[in-house]
């Protein structure tokens, strides 16, 4: 049943007129046109298609439009602050942190969600948070780098 | 045309104002002449080259009539715009691997420009010569040499051009920084001044390429360039790529390979707003301008199929191969296998065991197919652009000239994105709907259309004397293929060979499609080869690392192995030393690896843990020793796979894993503790890096666990369940 449907989308307020029992994946790849948020399996099992959803990491892949409505969406591509990458783009980038980049959005929005919840994650906190998400190209041991030094950065690289 | 994708935008924005295919008259396949070359790529400098080995598959492209419009003498190009910047057209394509990124350091250095002044523009049939495809560890090894010698011509050129306009002395002229110095006469020219206006087309004639400098970028670790778009959601996959009027489809698919469809009711589907539904023969898919509609409007259609009775499953399928593996080829041979037997004092006959595995990348399969009139553009996920088009141009009956594939980032490959099957989907769609159309696989259909590594066997019959030499090697391999098959200890009696290809299938083989997966073959032949050699090591009473010592005179060989027990830490002991230490090592597409790991092993549930991993891996001139250490990290991170968790399990034609729950890839939870050396070899030639470093990984690791509990495991992957059953087999 299609009804309008109102959320925050990396700042900026949006409306659209949707099946509201449709994933939130797809309406930010298709209605939005945001391709950074990946479909690697479509249950919720790999973790590409991850984005913030009212400060939690979400599998926007099994996320229903209707538990978005009112919420605060940020998806990969409102991470950079007025064109200067956030910290943990910018750890990403230095530790040489990916291969085919295919994961990488949702690896980053991931990470992003666990420096919400706990700004300062051991090494076993930051491989818990992530185990979900899949790296097939092996850039494991280089994410987890990533993610320490991003949290060791002022305000555990949240800002 | 604005270009719809922006995945390496700075470089294509400027690319895609050729436009090739207006060039040639439909229905010709006539190689354009390099004047009219010149006029369309614009001034500047273009050199051509030649990449070693693949003319002569060029030619037989171009006497099958499939010829492109670029001139077929050489098969990648180079050129200094009148703008100065450096750009390499090759059809290679870029998927993880990180030749992006090197590529331009050999060029960078060897014409003295700034390594952000060059663009690589990868994959696409228009802009680039033919490339039979980007597999086999090749590009660096074979492109990066041409690529070399092409940038050396192009800075002879550069200097004669100066010479001539600063009156100068060609000897007394030097490179520097994109420009040209006369330094007794204090002049400079700039290679954009001097491309200016420009129209010299020059093809290799084989100057050396320069004497490397002590700060030579050739060996210097350099982030990816792509890493930028990458960690912005920018970097634009086939998936992600928009033209107006786009619809996405969803194809209806038989339960089981082999099935028939008897009967579908779309009534359901077609009654979805704005469904179209496409049904020819045997293919009905569902097309609407969102893939999430299309897929509730596919499980609307009720479908019958024929399913074929089950002849094989995944535990009976050793034995099936091997009654139907076809006459051996010997790969190599030496001495006298007789005289080998008589000289052994400890006489051991093996059989190792592989199953099938699914190359799994995160990107599924994708496609974007759009016919404008009699020409089709198309958006691939794809490691053979060129096959591709050649094989859309026969499905829709055009002239090879009036197809163009285009390859963005691609979401990793491993050897599995070379059949271009959803391609092909995306074609026969467009053109039965009139519309463009994508095709994005499911989990579920990458996993039913995967070419798998095939499942394989390996026997192995072999001996030592007293002194702990190996007298003889007799060798087996069924269906993985003679990569990595021929042992390179110091034996005087051997022989290897190889029953069945590593890919393909012929008829009544393999029970779906398989194909070549990272370092195809040479997983399964290190982890057969490696695991009896720690076996002999055993019956000779030595420990494991001086029993290969012992047999090895391959200095590479002897060098890589004592740099990784020098970084491991290895001290001596009889296996099983309780340690859970193991040791492994090979050769991959000329470079030679050595792994040591060490793993714990809970005897209770058959669950292995790998703690630490050491690889040392010589791989001749490394271009970025950072990019190359990330590849030995991704192949022991992936390996870890296939040696502990990864086995598609299947029941005749029916694939019994749908999504990641039930196929485990690795996770961060695995991670060992990873140390890795890239060991100096400056002056050798360069040589393969990606895939080399993923073939220890099963006979590490089932010789770490060895060590640990004296049982053997001689099928991978080593589930827990398989773990237990060895620790509870008696030893004989």
């Amino acid at each position: 049943m299609t009804e309008t449907l109102r959320f925050t989308l990396n700042g900026k307020p949006v409306s659209i007129e949707l099946d509201s029992s449709r994933m939130l994946l797809w309406v930010l790849r298709y209605d939005l046109g945001l391709t950074g948020t990946k479909y690697g399996c479509g249950e919720g099992l790999c973790g590409a298609c991850t984005v913030i959803v009212d400060g939690k990491a979400e599998r926007s892949c099994v996320l229903e439009m209707k538990a978005v409505a009112g919420k605060t969406v940020t998806t990969i591509e409102g991470l950079a602050k007025n064109g200067e990458l956030h910290p943990l783009q910018k750890a990403f980038v230095e530790h040489d942190s990916l291969q085919c980049g295919y994961c990488t959005p949702g690896m980053i929005m991931n990470a992003y969600g666990l420096l919400l919840e706990n700004p300062h994650p051991s090494r076993s906190e930051i491989i818990g948070h992530m185990d979900g998400n899949l790296c097939r190209c092996g850039a494991h041991q280089r994410i987890v780098q990533a993610i320490e030094s991003a949290a060791k950065q002022a305000e555990g690289g949240t800002r | 045309m604005k270009p719809e994708y922006a995945g390496q935008a700075s470089v294509y924005e400027d690319h895609l104002k050729l436009d090739f295919s207006e060039v040639t008259p439909a229905g010709s396949s006539l190689a354009l002449d390099r004047r009219r070359f010149l006029q369309l790529l614009g001034g500047g400098i273009i050199v051509s080259f030649t990449v070693p080995g693949s003319l002569e598959a060029q030619e037989g492209e171009r006497r099958r009539g499939f010829g492109q419009q670029l001139p077929q003498d050489f098969n990648a190009f180079l050129r200094i715009g009148e703008d100065g910047r450096v750009s390499a057209f090759t059809g290679k394509v870029e998927y993880g691997q990180g030749i992006i990124t090197s590529m331009p350091q050999i060029l960078a250095e060897e014409l003295d420009v700034a390594l952000d002044s060059v663009d690589m523009v990868m994959g696409d049939t228009d802009l680039c010569p033919w490339d039979m495809g980007t597999f086999g560890t090749m590009s660096t090894r074979i492109f990066g040499p041409a690529l070399r010698a092409a940038a050396a011509e192009a800075r002879v050129v550069l200097i004669e051009l100066a010479a001539e306009q600063l009156q100068a002395p060609k000897e007394r002229l030097k490179t520097r920084a994109g420009a040209v110095y006369d330094e007794a006469g204090q002049k400079r020219l700039s290679y954009a001044e001097l491309a200016k206006g420009q129209k010299i087309l020059r093809h290799v004639k084989g100057v050396a390429p320069k004497a490397q400098p002590e700060d030579t970028l050739i060996g210097k670790s350099v982030l990816r360039k792509d890493a930028a778009a990458k960690v912005t959601g920018q970097a634009k996959y086939s998936g992600d790529i928009k033209v107006p009027g786009l619809l996405h489809a969803r194809i209806l698919r038989p339960p089981v390979h082999g099935a028939k469809l008897i009967h579908a009711d779309t009534s359901g589907a077609r009654a979805i707003e704005g469904v179209q539904i496409i049904e020819e023969g045997d293919l009905i898919a569902v097309l609407h301008p969102l893939p999430d509609v299309a897929e509730r409007a596919l499980a609307k259609i009720q479908a019958q199929f024929d399913r074929p009775a089950p002849s094989v499953d995944d535990k009976t399928i050793f034995d099936h191969l091997l009654k139907v593996a076809p006459q051996g080829q010997t790969v190599a041979q030496g001495g006298n296998l007789d005289e080998g037997r008589k000289a052994a004092r400890h006489l051991l006959d093996e059989t190792y065991l592989n199953s099938y595995v699914s190359h799994a990348p995160i990107e599924t399969h994708s496609a974007l197919a759009r016919i404008d009139g009699n020409k089709l553009t198309l958006w691939a996920s794809t490691q053979t652009p060129f096959a591709l088009k050649e094989a859309a141009a026969s499905l829709l009956g055009f002239p090879a000239q009036n197809v163009r594939v285009i390859t963005p980032f691609i979401g990793g490959a491993f050897g599995g994105k070379s059949n271009n099957q959803q391609a092909m989907e995306a074609v026969k769609l467009a053109k039965l709907a009139g519309k463009p159309v994508q095709v994005v696989w499911t989990r579920a259909e990458e996993f039913f259309y995967d070419t798998f590594r095939p499942a394989a066997i390996v026997k192995i019959q072999a001996g030592t004397n007293e002194e702990g030499l190996i007298t003889f090697w007799d060798y087996g391999v069924y269906w993985a293929g003679e990569r990595g098959a021929p042992q390179f200890y110091n034996i005087p009696n051997h022989r290897t060979v190889s029953y069945g290809s590593g890919w393909g299938s012929t008829p009544g083989s393999h029970p779906f499609a398989t194909g070549p997966w990272r370092a195809p073959g040479n997983n399964t032949n290190t982890y057969a080869r490696e695991s009896q050699i720690d076996m002999l090591a055993e019956k000779a009473g030595m420990d494991p690392v001086e029993f290969r010592l012992k047999n090895l005179t391959d200095v590479r060989m002897l060098r890589v192995l004592r740099a990784a027990a020098e970084k491991f830490g290895w001290s001596p002991a009889k296996a099983p030393s309780k340690r859970g230490f193991g040791v492994a090592c090979g050769t991959d597409a000329g470079a030679y690896v050595a792994h040591m790991a060490e793993v714990a092993v809970d005897k209770n549930t058959g669950n292995i843990v790998v703690k630490r991993v050491v690889c040392v891996q010589e791989m001749g001139l490394c271009v970025n020793p950072e990019g190359a250490r990330l590849q030995l990290e991704g192949g022991i991170t992936m390996g870890l796979g296939y040696a502990l968790s990864e086995e598609v399990r299947f029941n005749g034609g029916e694939i019994l894993h749908s999504n990641f729950d039930t196929y485990a890839i690795p996770h961060f939870s695995w991670l060992p503790q990873i140390e890795t050396v890239i060991l100096d070899a400056k002056d050798s030639p360069f040589q393969g890096g990606g895939e080399p470093p993923i073939i220890c990984m099963g006979a590490v690791i089932a010789n770490a666990v060895f060590d640990a509990t004296g049982a053997r495991l001689l099928q991978l992957p080593m589930t827990p369940e398989r773990v237990k059953e060895a620790l509870f087999k008696p030893r004989s």
